[in-house]
C-alpha cells in the first residue's frame, strides 16, 4: 500500500470546545511526538488514528489517508489496516518459539516466509540490547525484547506504513536507532512520550491539553542546537546506567 | 421487535458488550434483557443501577445445560419482552461447553470472543462460532497486531461469512460500528422462530445425576474409549 499522506482533521476537547486548528498532515519519513500530562488525551489521539475515526469517536476527529476516507476494509481487517499500535499493555500471548510465531504470522498474510524471519530478528536486535534469538519462547521474552520484536514484526511482516508507539520508551528500546530506522524505511511514526529526547528528535510535536491538541510545534533551529546537547547528556546518563548495572562505583 | 442473542465463553466480556450497547441506545430504544446463567450472576443489580427501567430477567439453569435451558425459555422470554413493549430483546447465554449454538433463524447471533483466549480458541468452539452472524472480539488492546491477524484468520476458517468487529468493551471503542448492524436488522416473527443448529444430544444417566464412571454403568447415549465401527453408541435400559 502506498501511503503518501496522513491527515488529522480537528475535533473537540473534553469540554466540547473545538480544537484550534483545522487539520495537520504527516508524510512518510516524518515523526511526530505527542506530549502532555496524564489524562490530557494522548492515548485518545493515537486511538483515533488507529481506528481511522470518521467523527464517530468522542473527540469527533476525522482521519484521511492520501486525502481520502480510508476504505471500510482497513477498519475491519487488521491485515489490511496500514496502522499498527503498540502500547505498554500490548503483549504476545502465543506459547511458541519466536521463529514459529513469525512464520505463522507471515503465513496468515500469505507472505513467503523465506528470509523474513532473520530479517525481522535483525531489526528487533537493532532496537534492543538484549539479544532475541529464533529459538527463544515468546513467553519468556522481557518487556524490551517483546516491544522490539513487535515493532520489527509490524514493520517487516506486517508491512505497516504507519506505526503508533504509546509510551514504550521505558522498555529498553534504543531511541536513536528507532528514529533513524523510521526515516530510512519511509514510515510515519507517532510517539506518545514523556521522554524529552524522543520528543525533540521528532519533526512535529503535538501538545495535548484537556483532551484536545493545544499546540502543534515544529522543531526549529534553536531547538535543534539544544537537542544536540540534550542527546549528549542522555548518552552520558545511559553510560552511567550501564556502569551501575555492572556494579561499578560511580564518581565524577 | 428486534432480537440479539449473545453467546461466548465465560469472561469473554459478553456483559460488557451488552452494557456498551445499552449505553448507546438507552433510553431512546426500549430494551428488555434476558440472561441465562448457571449458578449466580450480577446483571440485575449492575444493569438496574446503570440503566434504571430496563426490564431484566434472570434464568438460572442449575443442573440443566444453560443452552438447553435457553431454548426452553426462549419463547416465554419473547412474549415477556413483547409485553414490555420492547423494541429490542437482548439475550445473553452463559454458554459453557461451547458446542451448542443458541442462535435462532432470525435476529442477530453474536459470538463474543476474547483475544486472551489464545489464537486457536475460535477453532475449538464449533457451532458457537460457526453459526454466528457476527463475532465481537474483545480485549484487543492487550494483544499484538500479529496475533490479532492470526486470530481473525482462524475465525474465518470456522465461518467465512461471519462479520467480525474488534472492540475494547471497557472503553467502548468499536461498539458504534457494531450498532450499524442493529439499524439494518429486521423485526422477528415469533411464530416462525427455530434454532439455527441442532444442539448436541445430552441424554444419558449422567445427565440425571448418576455418579458412577464407566459406560457399563450407564444407559442412554454412551461412549466407549475405543469404539469400533460407529463412534457413538446408544444403550437402552
Amino acid at each position: 500500500m502506498n501511503i503518501k499522506k496522513l491527515t488529522v482533521f480537528s475535533g473537540v476537547d473534553k469540554t466540547g470546545d473545538a480544537e484550534r486548528f483545522k487539520k495537520f498532515e504527516i508524510f512518510p519519513g516524518n515523526t511526530a511526538a505527542i506530549v502532555g500530562p496524564t489524562g490530557s488525551g494522548k492515548t485518545s489521539l493515537v486511538t483515533d488514528i488507529e481506528m481511522l475515526a470518521q467523527r464517530d469517536t468522542v473527540t469527533r476527529r476525522k482521519i484521511l489517508i492520501n486525502d481520502k476516507i480510508p476504505p471500510f476494509s482497513y477498519r475491519q481487517d487488521p491485515s489490511k489496516n496500514p496502522i499498527v499500535l503498540i502500547t505498554q499493555h500490548t503483549n504476545f500471548l502465543a506459547d511458541l518459539r519466536v521463529d514459529d510465531f513469525l512464520r505463522l504470522h507471515a503465513l496468515s498474510r500469505q507472505m513467503k516466509s523465506r528470509g523474513t524471519v532473520p530479517k525481522t530478528l535483525m531489526l528487533a536486535n537493532k532496537l534492543t540490547g538484549e539479544k532475541v534469538t529464533e529459538n527463544m519462547k515468546m513467553t519468556v521474552l522481557s518487556g524490551g525484547q517483546t516491544r522490539a520484536l513487535m515493532i520489527a514484526d509490524s514493520i517487516i511482516i506486517g508491512n505497516a506504513p504507519i506505526v503508533l508507539l504509546d509510551e514504550i520508551e521505558n522498555a529498553g528500546i534504543f531511541k536513536k536507532e528507532a528514529m533513524a530506522m523510521v526515516k530510512e524505511e519511509g514510515k510515519i511514526i507517532l510517539f506518545v512520550t514523556h521522554d524529552p529526547v524522543v520528543a525533540l528528535l521528532c519533526d512535529i510535536r503535538l501538545v495535548m491539553k484537556n483532551g484536545g491538541i493545544a499546540k502543534i510545534l515544529r522543531t526549529n533551529e534553536r531547538e535543534k542546537k539544544a537537542r544536540k546537547k540534550i542527546i549528549e547528556q542522555d548518552i552520558m546518563i545511559s553510560v552511567i546506567r550501564e556502569r551501575v548495572r555492572r556494579g561499578e562505583i560511580i564518581k565524577f | 421487535m428486534k432480537l440479539m442473542i449473545l453467546a461466548g465463553p465465560p469472561s469473554a466480556g459478553k456483559t460488557s458488550v451488552v452494557k456498551n450497547i445499552m449505553r448507546r441506545l438507552y433510553p431512546k430504544v426500549k430494551i428488555s434483557f434476558l440472561k441465562i446463567d448457571v449458578v449466580v450472576t450480577f446483571e440485575k443489580e449492575e444493569i438496574g443501577k446503570d440503566f434504571p427501567g430496563i426490564p431484566v430477567k434472570i434464568v438460572y439453569s442449575g443442573d440443566l445445560c444453560p443452552d438447553h435451558a435457553g431454548v426452553m425459555v426462549m419463547k416465554d422470554g419473547i412474549e415477556w419482552a413483547e409485553k414490555n413493549k420492547s423494541e429490542l430483546l437482548i439475550v445473553e447465554s452463559a454458554g459453557l461447553c461451547l458446542r451448542c449454538s443458541p442462535y435462532l433463524n432470525q435476529g442477530l447471533g453474536i459470538v463474543v470472543l476474547s483475544m486472551l483466549g489464545g489464537m486457536n480458541s475460535p477453532l475449538k468452539m464449533g457451532p458457537m462460532v460457526g453459526l454466528a452472524d457476527i463475532a465481537v472480539v474483545t480485549k484487543i488492546d492487550l494483544i499484538s497486531q500479529a496475533e490479532r491477524e492470526v486470530f481473525r484468520q482462524k475465525v474465518h476458517e470456522v465461518n467465512n461469512s461471519i462479520r467480525l468487529y474488534e472492540v475494547n468493551a471497557l472503553q467502548g471503542t468499536g461498539i458504534d460500528r457494531l450498532l450499524v448492524e442493529l439499524k439494518d436488522m429486521k423485526d422477528i416473527k415469533p411464530e416462525s422462530l427455530v434454532l439455527k443448529g441442532v444442539p448436541p444430544l445430552g441424554v444419558c444417566t449422567i445427565c440425571i445425576g448418576k455418579k458412577d464412571i464407566g459406560w457399563q454403568n450407564h444407559f442412554g447415549v454412551i461412549r466407549k474409549l475405543d469404539t469400533q465401527g460407529a463412534d457413538y453408541l446408544y444403550r437402552g435400559e
